[in-house]
């Protein structure tokens, strides 16, 4: 987004102007399609057609080895063969942002259908992308947060993260009124009834910032800034290197640790590519906004399960938005500004 | 077409030479060879669980593999400081261990390698990484900058003493011509993969232990102690166990270099210690959980007050040339320095960088068996590529390997 039409206050830390407002530098993916080639996707187009061929040297290779392993096995049946054939295209797709309409839908059809053969049930995989005029922001109220979390419990369910190691995407610290907000003596692991005396409550998670520090040092671009101002992640093209978790001033990401598990009856079978589709171990995740939610003009499962109101989610380009009219009437205010990453996630009080 | 044969043959006796040895030497690789089985054996529970079988955790997302690689690449560079007064200036002295020196550049670096490996939540995603087929995200990450200079470095490290060994195999004297220009290059690119490692934890502003402007030019200074100190301790093993003559000289010329690195890596943690505790903010908060401990979490105390008192009495050692002229001392000393950096460069740069976590949160780490073995694993797997490299290339040297004509 350019400076003339920023919606927000923002410290002048001699960033250099981005012409685009996505940072993915790309031109597929959620960002711009009619924006003229520059040397960088001239590259990346060459790139990708030599990987397509690597693919299919290896995929043909490969698919040779199993279909002749498999056609000689007796207890191979077709559905394991087309299974591994599956798994060999799954293994040697492209970066997200990278692929043509055509690719996304082919890796979307074999994620759906592989998921049919492992547990016979359909699953929906979106690859909506972003709408033009559009900019999600955030705002916080600390005034009305009580501490309940259901925010973070909607989020687990919504978005499919590991049940056996708890993983949360939201964190709610705990502090102590008089002390400000004094995140080292915050507690953000509390079980007790709240909201607990003398204590007020403030929730984080990831900030999805305009100059997002994870972004810069991801060396294989599987997390990227869309244009509607979401940072995603391509859980297929992360290696795990966890380099963007140090980045992250504001412990927004998570990681696998483990082969997550989510019990069959739980899985939420309305996804998105970039959203809360199924994940694997040894690759990072995170909140995306809900965006399989927030695309489709709904909010995200936190707001939707907050009980007191203190979540706003909205379009910062809509001057009609609730979240426009946060920021234009309340003292809003967000963490560690000095450090120019330019969060749109505000806080403020009544 | 002629290289070739030759090459082929070198790798043959080569591997004549590596399989032949004393009981001594046999030993030593076989207990190697358990160890990196073993080694090998974790790192398989470790591909099967995740990365959930080492300690690391949401909280401190890098652990020991990520300190070693650190550490290591401190070595790697290091070596090759060696090189251009033996090459260039013509220091006969040095030559014999410069040999060396490369040859550890190269374990080194393999180590480097074989850690990030560890270390990565996909390993068999690393093709990503290929730029041509995969995505690479430079010049904006660090870490591909990493990765360029690093496979660089090793490149450069393996065929200029090849280039030497396969002359001086043939009989041959190598042309300066073609080696010098490689020789400059290669020192350069020293300096450069160090101060790239540095610049991957200095470029992050959320972690402001790391986001220190002093952090390059002290990975520098600790490299060129720690790395010639584990120099004079390989030469000084290699002239034990062999034949190979290593003068006198060249081992005290090599502990000036460390001598010299030592005090001023010495000025530079004083001046750290400084910023952090004259005028404490609320950035110098890992720094002291560093060196005292926050709410009771002390695991990295007796580590880094052990490394400091080894770094602080064996500069002072070092500093006295009758001391240092001491052989015998010198060694220990080395020692000394060796395991002094290697805590301090390694997770005492980074795991306090994590701790505390960004909202203050104060959970430790300690490393699982799994990832301790992997690393031990690793750690043999380098002194075993040593061990051969320095075999053969001692053995060239001393005119045992000649290339027959048939």
């Amino acid at each position: 987004m350019s400076e003339t039409n920023k919606k927000w206050y923002s410290l002048n830390l001699n960033r250099s102007k981005k012409s685009e407002s996505c940072g993915c530098g790309s031109n597929s993916g959620g960002c711009n399609s009619d924006k003229p080639k520059d040397g960088f996707d001239q590259i990346m187009d060459i790139s990708m057609s030599r990987r397509t061929a690597f693919t299919k040297i290896t995929a043909g290779l490969l698919i040779g080895a199993g279909a002749v392993s498999s056609s000689c096995s007796i207890i191979g049946s077709d559905e394991s063969k087309e299974k591994s054939a599956m798994e060999w295209e799954e293994y040697f797709k492209g970066n997200y942002k990278l692929m043509t309409d055509e690719e996304k839908d082919k890796s979307i059809n074999r994620l759906v259908r592989s998921y049919e053969l492992n547990h016979g049930k359909k699953i929906n995989i979106s690859s909506k992308n972003a709408e033009e005029n559009v900019l999600f922001g955030y705002a916080f109220n600390i005034s009305k947060c009580q501490g309940y979390m259901d925010c973070v419990n909607a989020c687990v369910e919504e978005n499919n993260q590991d049940r056996t190691s708890e993983m949360q995407y939201i964190r709610i610290h705990e502090m102590k009124d008089g002390k400000g907000f004094n995140f080292e003596e915050a507690d953000d692991n509390y079980y007790h009834e709240v909201p607990a005396d003398g204590h007020f409550y403030m929730g984080t998670q990831c900030f999805h910032c305009d100059n997002p520090p994870c972004v810069e040092v991801c060396p294989v671009q599987a997390t990227w800034k869309e244009k509607d101002g979401i940072v995603v992640i391509d859980y297929d093209w992360c290696i795990g290197c966890r380099y963007c978790m140090a980045a992250c001033p504001y412990d927004g990401r998570r990681f696998n640790w483990k082969t997550p598990e989510v019990p069959e009856e739980e899985v939420n079978k309305n996804q998105h590519y970039l959203g809360n589709r199924l994940r694997k171990k040894g690759v990072m995740e995170k909140c995306t906004f809900c965006i399989q939610r927030s695309r489709e003009g709904k909010n995200p499962a936190c707001v939707e399960a907050c009980p007191t109101g203190s979540r706003t989610f909205g379009n910062l380009l809509d001057p009609n938005s609730t979240i426009r009219w946060i920021l234009d009437n309340k003292k809003v205010f967000r963490l560690k500004e000095d450090l120019g990453t330019e969060p749109k996630f505000w806080y403020y009080m009544d | 077409m002629k290289t070739l044969k030759v090459f082929g043959s070198l790798i043959k006796d080569a591997f004549l030479e590596v399989t032949h040895g004393s009981r001594a030497y046999h030993i030593w690789m076989g207990v190697l060879t358990l160890i990196m089985l073993f080694g090998m054996y974790n790192y398989s529970i470790q591909l099967e669980q995740g990365l959930s079988a080492t300690g690391m955790t949401d909280r401190v997302s890098w652990g020991l593999y990520i300190s070693n690689f650190t550490f290591l690449v401190g070595v790697a560079a290091a070596a090759v400081m060696l090189v251009l007064p033996a090459y260039v200036l013509k220091n006969i002295d040095f030559k014999q261990a410069v040999l060396i020196g490369e040859g550890l550049a190269v374990s080194a670096l393999l180590m480097c390698l074989a850690f990030v490996v560890a270390d990565m939540g996909g390993p068999a995603r690393l093709w990503h990484m290929i730029p041509g087929i995969g995505v690479f995200n430079f010049p904006n990450s660090m870490l591909a900058w990493d990765v360029i200079v690093l496979n660089g470095y090793l490149f450069i490290n393996i065929t200029i003493p090849l280039y030497i060994l396969i002359m001086r195999y043939q009989g041959k004297t190598p042309n300066p011509k073609i080696y010098i220009p490689g020789v400059f290059l290669s020192v350069f690119w020293a300096v450069a993969i160090h101060m790239v490692t540095a610049f991957l934890y200095q470029g992050l502003q959320a972690r402001p232990f790391w986001n220190n402007a002093l952090l390059g030019p002290r990975f520098l200074a600790s490299a060129f102690a720690a790395g010639p100190a584990l120099i004079i301790i390989v030469l000084a093993i290699i002239r034990k166990f062999t034949a190979f003559k290593i003068a006198d000289e060249t081992i005290k010329k090599i502990s000036m270099i460390v001598t010299v690195a030592a005090q001023i890596n010495l000025i530079m943690l004083i001046s750290e210690l400084f910023k952090e505790f004259y005028a404490p903010t609320h950035h110098s908060i890992s720094a002291v959980y560093l060196f005292f401990g926050l709410e009771g979490k002390t695991a990295l105390l007796p580590w880094i007050w052990t490394s400091i008192s080894l770094n602080v009495m064996a500069t002072i050692a070092l500093t006295f040339h009758k001391i240092r002229n001491n052989l015998n001392i010198l060694y220990v000393l080395c020692g000394m320095l060796f395991i002094a950096i290697w805590i301090e460069k390694g997770f005492g740069l980074i795991v306090p960088g994590f701790i505390p976590g960004p909202w203050g949160k104060i959970s430790e780490y300690t490393p699982s068996f799994v990832e301790i073995s992997v690393t031990l694993g690793i750690w043999a797997m380098g002194a075993f590529i040593f061990t051969i490299l320095a075999k053969t290339g001692i053995a060239v040297e001393m005119g045992q390997l000649v290339y027959k004509k048939k």
